[in-house]
């Protein structure tokens, strides 16, 4: 603590050189917490997917459907605990599709027990089981439209009208689900799917795809070979995948995401290293002098290297800290895109990534001038006064 | 010389070798020197004579191509860096002739440096700066930034700074070589004053012959060698 002040000293001898050090990496951790927080919206059902669960889509494309009578199929082979399924709905909301969620009609118990990360009252699951119109939608979502229990939700459909070519479904709002983690998606509107199934115009007997938990999840690739055997040479053959991998295929229409923010990320910490370490080089030489004087008074090898790796740590350190801070300040304003990213948030790990990089820009900046100091021979310093 | 008290400074059959490339550069040549307690030695030569040299080489912060140097009777020359380091903060005090204050650090935390590596407590520390000033007459400059003091004054603090650890020995390169007459005067019987009241001892490089009559002693250093007399 004693050597504080010198430190602190030494750190702004040039001030305007040291506070635009500052801005620079201060930016630099500032978009790294950015794009970590659109990384993680991008990949949020990735990472929240469980082990344990498969998906079983169309072995062409996801938008064709699967017959529901595959449920029972499935639920017969070896190793599955639980087998359900949902359907992509692509209701229009205020029929505007800037208000977009996913809504999906599902098996309200089966979903429930194969989502177990959902989490609902004892009084809202049972209002669900036992309104045919009833539905429930996300913390997230509910605060997004004002929703409270109680409320009708009419929707708008894209694809699936009712009989009578009526294009309105209206539904009762009988929960509101909070996730169990940090990262559940709590955006999703989900309605039954007997009353879905019973009022669409076509497609009766169809699903989306189906969810299926599986009792050990090292098995998972053994009972996907044997859920796509069991279909082989069918009018719809199916492709089981984990559902990690499914959500992962998902996002990847858009592109690979983490390859791209990575690819940013390396040049901006690249050009920060060369920022950062170009100052501490200057800093260091330009005190030569002082140095040799500080060595002349005592002050140890160790000692200096010490001082100017804090010097560099303090300015990494307090440049990175205030770039993560605005990170956390602008994600916790939530989704920038009104909805494209929902669950969008600086994951705690990526913060001590952020923390870890900063620690690593200091001592990497740090340790050559360091170096270069501890070699000083004092008299010729001295000399140079 | 007082050739019967033990001698604090001894320096042995001293060479110190410069190389340029392949040019090597004798600047010492077979010195001999002894310095008893309580001395003012002033050392005179021409430019390049190795007056300086030589007083790195008895502060510790340069070591000999051959010879030794003992200071209190210990070999200062076979310290290791960190030893020579810990050596020089707890014995000698240093003053130069362009000051070498920390320009971003006041005249009391120039003065604290030394201090920084005591076990003092920051307390104790602010009374040896305060001691160390009110000696030196600068008291009232505490707060001031080098910038805001005159020549005169900062070397004031640079030699508040080398005695503020009480150290056995106060080593001065051209005390006075940038200041006007005035003021090195003045810095000159601050110097007596500290060898005479308080008993240190001081050796003193200084072109000026003025100066070197406030010295106890006067030596001559010529292409490397001392002498009692003045080169012609």
């Amino acid at each position: 603590m004693k050597f504080l002040p010198l430190i602190w000293n030494g750190l702004f001898r040039k001030k305007t050189r040291t506070i635009l050090t500052l801005l620079s990496i201060l930016v630099a951790f500032l978009l790294f917490g950015y794009l970590s927080a659109i990384e993680e919206a991008f990949n949020a059902g990735v990472s929240m997917a469980g082990a344990d669960r498969l998906i079983v889509r169309h072995r062409v494309t996801i938008v064709q459907t699967l017959p529901v009578s595959y449920q029972q199929r499935i639920a017969q082979i070896p190793g599955i605990e639980a087998v359900t399924h949902a359907t992509w709905f692509n209701g229009l909301y205020q029929d505007s599709a800037r208000n977009f969620f996913p809504q999906m009609p599902v098996v309200p118990e089966e979903f429930l027990k194969v989502y177990p990360e959902f989490i609902l009252t004892e009084a809202e699951k049972n209002a669900w089981l036992k309104t045919r119109t009833g539905a429930i939608a996300g913390r997230q979502l509910a605060k997004k439209y004002g929703w409270k229990v109680g409320d009708r939700i009419p929707l708008q459909a894209t694809i699936w009208r009712q009989e009578g070519d009526k294009r309105t479904w209206e539904y009762d709002l009988v929960g509101i689900y909070d996730g169990a983690k940090k990262g559940t998606d709590t955006t999703q509107f989900f309605f039954r799917y007997d009353y879905f199934d019973e009022a669409r115009a076509f497609g009766k007997g169809e699903v989306g795809w189906y969810i299926i938990k599986i009792k050990d999840p090292e098995q998972s690739t053994a009972i996907a070979r044997r859920i796509d055997d069991e279909f082989a040479n069918s009018p719809a053959e199916t492709k089981a995948e984990a559902e990690g991998a499914f959500v992962s295929g998902f996002a990847k229409q858009i592109g690979d995401i983490q390859a791209i923010m990575i690819s940013i990320m390396s040049a901006v910490f690249f050009t920060i290293l060369l920022v950062v370490g170009n100052t501490m080089s200057q800093a260091v030489h330009e005190r030569t002098e002082e140095l040799g004087v500080l060595k002349a008074l005592g002050f140890s090898n160790p000692q200096l290297l010490c001082l100017i790796l804090i010097e560099a740590l303090v300015l990494s350190g307090l440049g990175g800290g205030l770039g993560l801070l605005f990170a956390v300040l602008m994600t916790a304003m939530g989704d920038p895109t009104r909805g494209a990213l929902p669950m969008f948030y600086l994951p705690t790990g990526d913060l001590w990534i952020g923390a870890g990089l900063a620690v690593g820009l200091g001592i990497f900046t740090g340790l050559f001038p360091a170096w270069r100091a501890m070699r000083m021979n004092i008299a010729e310093a001295l000399r140079r006064m | 010389m007082n050739t019967t008290a033990q001698p604090l400074v001894q320096v042995k059959d001293v060479e110190k070798i410069f190389r340029r490339g392949s040019e090597e550069i004798h600047i010492l040549r077979n010195l001999n020197l002894e310095v008893t307690p309580g001395e003012f030695l002033a050392l005179m030569g021409p430019s390049g004579s190795g007056k300086t040299t030589l007083l790195n080489l008895i502060g510790g912060l340069d070591r000999p191509t051959q010879g030794s140097v003992a200071v209190n009777s210990q070999r200062i020359d076979q310290l290791s860096d960190r030893q020579l380091a810990g050596w020089r903060a707890h014995h000698v005090g240093l003053v130069f002739q362009l000051y070498n204050l920390l320009p971003t650090l006041t005249a009391e935390k120039n003065v604290d440096l030394p201090l920084l590596l005591t076990h003092l407590s920051k307390s104790e520390r602010r009374q040896h700066v305060e001691a160390a000033l009110k000696v030196v007459g600068l008291s009232h400059r505490a707060r001031h930034y080098p910038r805001q003091l005159s020549g005169g004054e900062q070397q004031r603090v640079g030699i508040a700074r080398a005695i503020v650890t009480d150290p056995t020995l106060l080593l001065c390169d051209e005390p006075t070589g940038d200041l006007d007459r005035q003021s090195g005067d003045d810095i000159l019987a601050l110097l007596q004053a500290l060898n005479r009241e308080h008993g240190k001892t001081i050796i003193m490089v200084t072109h000026d012959p003025h100066a070197s009559h406030r010295a106890t002693r006067t030596l001559y250093l010529n292409k490397g060698q001392l002498s009692q007399d003045m080169p012609e």
